[in-house]
C-alpha cells in the first residue's frame, strides 16, 4: 500500500477547509443572532471576524465595520481565502488532486457541495435567504462527512482526512475561547449581567454547544463550567480535548501501520499529557489567554510537523 | 432523412432505416420528445456532478466546461466492426515496425519507399531514441485512430494519433450514462461491452513493464496536473486501474530508477503512463523551462530501468507529414496492402503539389504538418475570401509546414433537437492497446459530433460534442 505524499496533504487540506466552511458559516450564524436578540450593535462582528481568523482581512478591505459587509465577507468573498465559498472552492480543488484516493460518493459529496454553494453565494445574500444559506452549508458539509464515514476505507487515506478535520476544528474552539477569554475571566463586575449572559451563549452556540451544555451543566451558564467544557471535555465532541485525542488516536493508526513513529506523535504526547493535563482552575491562575495562545502554537507545530513526517510537499 | 450526397448512417441514401439502427429508429419514434429532452438534461447534471469537464485554454474566465453529449447513439454493425479493427491492427502493428525500424537500421529510408527528408528534417524525430530498445519491442501502447466514414464501405483513416491520444474516459462514461439513462435500449439490443478498457489497459501496460518487475510491475500515471485540459481523464485512469495518479514534483530519480514520493519516502516505478508529451519529460534532455517532467528519466529510460507509455519519439510516425506514406509503411511492414485507406494528401513542400493545392484552396482541407486540435486549419469550402487569401500567403512563405486534402463528404449520424433528429457530421476515434501480448482494440470508440449544422469540425475545443458508439453483438 502507497499513498503519495502529495495525496496524504490534499486529502489533509481538503478536510481543513471542509471543517472550516462549517465553522464560519457558525460563527455568521452567532453573529447574526446577536443582531437579533439585541439593539443593533455591529461592534459585536469584530469579535466574530477576530473568531473566525479574518478581521485583519476583512479591516483591509473595509473601512466601516457593518453587519451586511462582515456577512459578504464572510461568506462570498474571493478576496477572503477564508470565506465559505473560498474553502469550499480549495476544498473541491483538493478533492480534485486527491480523486484516486477517494470514493466515488466522497467526490461527488464535495464537488456536489461546490456546485450548490457556488450556486447559492452566486449573488449578495439577502435576510430572508441567509438561514436557507448557512442551513445548505451545514447540510452539505454534512453529507461528505456521512460519505467519508460510510464509504472510506479505514486505512491510512482515512487517518489524513481525520488529522485535517481535528486539527482545523482544535483551532476553531481554540480561537473563539480565545476572542472570548475576556468574558469568561471571572472577574466580579459584570458577573449576573444581561450582557454576559447572552456572551457566554454565544460561545457555546459558535461550537453548536449550547443544548449539550444544559444537558451536562443545567440551565445556569458559568464561565468555568463552560471553560472546563470546551477543553476538557471528552464526550464533547469540539472540545480541546476531544480533538486532542482524536489527533493522537489517528496518529498511532499511522503509526501502526507504517511501522513508524514520527516527531509528530512526541508533539501530540505533548499537546495531551502536559498542555491538556492542567486542571481548569489552573488554566485560570496562570491566565486564560496564555494557555489558549500556547495551545494554539502547538496546533500549529503539530500541524508543520505531519507535513514533514508524512512528506507533503518534499 | 437525408439529402442523397451525404452518407447518413441511420438512413443511408434513402428513407428507410439501415439495418443496425433499426431498432434504435423504432425506439425513438415511440419515445415522446418531452421526456428524451428531461433525460438530455439529466445526463448533463450527472457528467457535471461527476466532474467531467475540460478546462478550455487561454479561457479563464470559463472555468470547466462539459463537452455537450448527445443521447442517440451511433451505431456500428458486428461486420463493419471486424473489418475496421483488422484494417486497424494492421495499421498500429506497421506504425511500431515503423518506429522499431526508423530508430534502428532506417530500413525503410534506404529502400527509398520514405523520402530521407521527411524524417531527417522533422522535429517530430526524436535523436534521443536512436538505438532505444523500449521494454517489450512496444512503442506505441495507447493509439487513438482517427477515422471518417464518407459511405457504406468507405473508411478513412484520418490522423494515428500515436503520441497522447486522449477521449477514452469519454467512451467509458457516455456507455455509462446511456446505461443509467436507458437501461431499455440495452435489452432490446445486444451491444458489445467497452467497461473492461481499465483492466485491460492495466493488464497491457504490466505486460509491457521492464523485466526487473518480475510481473509485479508498479504502474503509475502521470499528469501535467489538475489545470490540464484533460485532468479528468487523468484522475479517471488512475483511479479505474487501481495506481497512483503523479505529477512531476512528486517523482525523481534514485539509485538509477523512477520513484514516487510517498507518505513513507521514495519508491520505484516500473510502468509510467505519461499524459506529458515528449518536449516536457525531462528538463535534462528535452526543453530545460519545463516544471511537468522529471530531471533526467529519459536516462532511465534509455538504460532500460522504466517503460514508457508511449515510448517518446512516437511523433514521427503520426506526423502530418508521414502521414502520406502510410499506404507504403503498411505494405513494407506488413507485406500485405492497407486494409484502411488513407486520405489523398498533397504535400506542399512538393512544387506541382503546391500549385495544385493554391488552385483549388476552395475545395480542400489544409493542415499544419505539427498542428493539433483543430487549431491552425483551413477548411476551403467553409472559408471566406479573405481568410483563402490570408492562408495563400502562409501556404506561399512556408509550404513545408503544410499539406492538403480533398473535403471528404464525412458521414453523419443524427443528433437529438428540439426539432426532432437532425443530421450532423461526425467522426470515430477507436482506442487500441499494444503489448508484448498482442493488439486489443476496444469494440467502438469515442464518436465526436459536430453539433453545428453542415459543421465538418468536430473537435471538443472548438464546440464539438460526443455520442455513445455501440458495436453490435451479431
Amino acid at each position: 500500500m502507497t499513498t503519495l505524499g502529495k495525496t496524504a496533504g490534499g486529502l489533509y487540506w481538503m478536510f481543513r477547509y471542509l471543517e472550516r466552511s462549517e465553522n464560519t458559516a457558525r460563527m455568521v450564524e452567532v453573529g447574526q443572532r446577536i443582531a437579533l436578540t439585541r439593539s443593533s450593535d455591529d461592534d459585536e462582528w469584530a469579535s466574530v471576524l477576530q473568531a473566525a481568523g479574518t478581521y485583519d482581512g476583512y479591516r483591509a478591505k473595509h473601512d466601516e465595520l457593518r453587519r451586511d459587509l462582515a456577512i459578504d465577507w464572510m461568506l462570498r468573498d474571493a478576496d477572503n481565502p477564508s470565506s465559505v465559498l473560498s474553502v469550499v472552492t480549495t476544498a473541491r480543488d483538493n478533492a480534485r488532486v486527491v480523486r484516486t484516493a477517494l470514493t466515488r460518493e466522497v467526490w461527488e459529496a464535495v464537488n456536489e457541495a461546490y456546485i450548490t454553494l457556488k450556486q447559492a453565494m452566486a449573488r449578495r445574500i439577502g435576510d430572508r435567504e441567509l438561514q436557507d444559506v448557512l442551513r445548505l452549508v451545514r447540510q452539505r458539509a454534512a453529507f461528505v462527512r456521512g460519505a467519508t464515514h460510510g464509504t472510506m476505507l479505514r486505512n491510512d487515506v482515512y487517518d489524513f482526512c481525520r488529522l485535517g478535520m481535528f486539527t482545523e476544528r482544535a483551532d476553531c474552539t481554540a480561537r473563539i475561547l480565545d476572542v472570548k477569554y475576556f468574558v469568561l475571566l471571572p472577574a466580579s463586575s459584570a458577573v449576573g449581567s444581561r450582557l454576559d449572559d447572552i456572551q457566554w451563549e454565544t460561545i457555546l452556540r459558535s461550537v453548536s454547544g449550547i443544548g449539550a451544555y444544559r444537558m451536562r451543566f443545567g440551565q445556569q451558564l458559568r464561565p468555568r463550567e463552560i471553560a472546563e467544557f470546551l477543553i476538557h471535555d471528552r464526550t464533547m465532541p469540539r472540545s480541546l480535548a476531544f480533538c486532542a485525542r482524536k489527533l493522537r488516536e489517528n496518529l498511532d493508526y499511522l503509526a501502526e501501520d507504517y511501522g513508524a513513529r514520527m516527531h509528530s506523535h512526541e508533539v501530540v504526547a505533548d499537546m495531551n499529557d502536559k498542555k491538556l493535563a492542567q486542571p481548569i482552575d489552573a488554566i485560570f491562575q496562570s491566565g486564560l489567554h496564555e494557555f489558549l495562545v500556547d495551545f494554539q502554537g502547538c496546533i500549529a507545530s503539530l500541524s508543520s510537523q505531519v507535513e514533514i513526517d508524512y512528506r507533503f510537499y518534499r | 432523412m437525408s439529402d442523397s450526397a451525404t452518407f447518413d448512417e441511420m438512413w443511408g441514401h434513402g428513407e428507410t432505416p439501415r439495418a443496425p439502427y433499426t431498432a434504435i429508429e423504432g425506439w425513438f419514434s415511440q419515445e415522446d420528445p418531452g421526456r428524451l429532452r428531461r433525460k438530455a438534461r439529466e445526463a448533463e447534471a450527472l457528467f457535471r456532478l461527476t466532474g467531467i469537464t475540460f478546462n478550455v485554454y487561454g479561457d479563464k474566465a470559463a472555468g470547466e466546461r462539459l463537452i455537450p453529449f448527445d443521447i442517440v447513439p451511433r451505431v456500428i454493425s458486428g461486420r463493419e466492426w471486424d473489418r475496421l479493427s483488422r484494417g486497424i491492427e494492421q495499421r498500429v502493428r506497421a506504425i511500431n515496425a515503423f518506429l522499431h525500424d526508423i530508430y534502428h537500421r532506417q530500413e525503410i529510408l534506404r529502400a527509398g519507399r520514405v523520402p530521407v527528408e521527411a524524417i531527417a528534417r522533422n522535429a517530430a524525430f526524436l535523436p534521443e531514441m536512436i538505438g532505444v530498445d523500449p521494454p517489450g519491442g512496444v512503442y506505441t501502447h495507447i493509439v487513438g485512430t482517427d477515422l471518417v466514414r464518407t459511405d457504406e464501405d468507405e473508411f478513412y483513416v484520418l490522423e494515428d494519433n500515436a503520441r497522447t491520444p486522449s477521449g477514452v474516459s469519454y467512451m467509458l462514461e457516455n456507455r455509462e450514462t446511456m446505461l443509467a439513462m436507458f437501461p431499455e435500449l440495452f435489452m432490446k439490443t445486444r451491444v458489445r461491452q467497452v467497461s473492461s478498457y481499465p483492466a485491460m489497459l492495466h493488464r497491457s501496460l504490466c505486460a509491457s513493464a521492464p523485466g526487473h518487475a518480475n510481473g509485479k510491475p508498479v504502474v503509475a500515471v502521470l499528469t501535467p496536473g489538475s489545470f490540464n485540459s484533460a485532468y479528468y481523464e487523468h484522475s479517471f485512469l488512475a483511479d479505474k486501474m487501481g495506481v497512483e495518479l503523479v505529477e512531476g514534483h512528486d517523482l525523481r530519480v534514485v539509485d538509477g530508477r523512477l520513484a514516487m514520493r510517498t507518505t513513507q519516502g521514495y519508491q520505484p516505478i516500473d510502468v509510467l503512463y505519461r499524459r506529458v508529451d515528449d518536449d516536457w519529460i525531462d528538463p535534462l534532455n528535452f526543453n530545460p523551462d519545463s516544471a511537468l517532467g522529471v530531471p533526467g528519466i529519459m536516462d532511465v529510460y534509455r538504460a532500460g530501468g522504466l517503460t514508457l507509455a508511449n515510448a517518446p519519439g512516437t511523433g514521427i510516425a503520426d506526423d502530418k507529414a508521414i502521414y502520406s506514406y502510410m499506404p507504403e509503411i503498411v505494405e513494407f511492414y506488413t507485406g500485405e496492402k492497407a486494409i484502411l485507406k488513407n486520405v489523398p494528401t498533397w504535400r506542399c513542400a512538393e512544387k506541382e503539389a503546391l500549385a495544385y493545392v493554391l488552385d483549388n484552396l476552395s475545395e480542400l482541407v489544409v493542415k499544419e504538418v505539427h498542428g493539433s486540435g483543430g487549431y491552425g486549419m483551413l477548411i476551403g469550402p467553409a472559408a471566406s475570401k479573405k481568410e483563402l487569401s490570408a492562408f495563400r500567403d502562409k501556404l506561399k512563405a512556408r509550404p513545408g509546414n503544410y499539406i492538403a486534402q480533398p473535403t471528404l463528404s464525412l458521414s453523419t449520424v443524427p443528433i437529438f433537437t428540439r426539432a426532432g433528429l437532425a443530421p450532423r457530421h461526425v467522426d470515430l476515434r477507436p482506442f487500441v492497446l499494444v503489448s508484448p501480448e498482442g493488439v486489443t482494440i476496444t469494440p467502438g470508440g469515442l464518436t465526436r459530433v459536430a453539433l453545428k449544422k453542415g459543421s465538418l469540425v468536430v473537435n471538443s475545443s472548438q464546440g464539438g460534442g460526443t455520442k455513445d458508439t455501440w458495436v453490435l453483438e451479431e
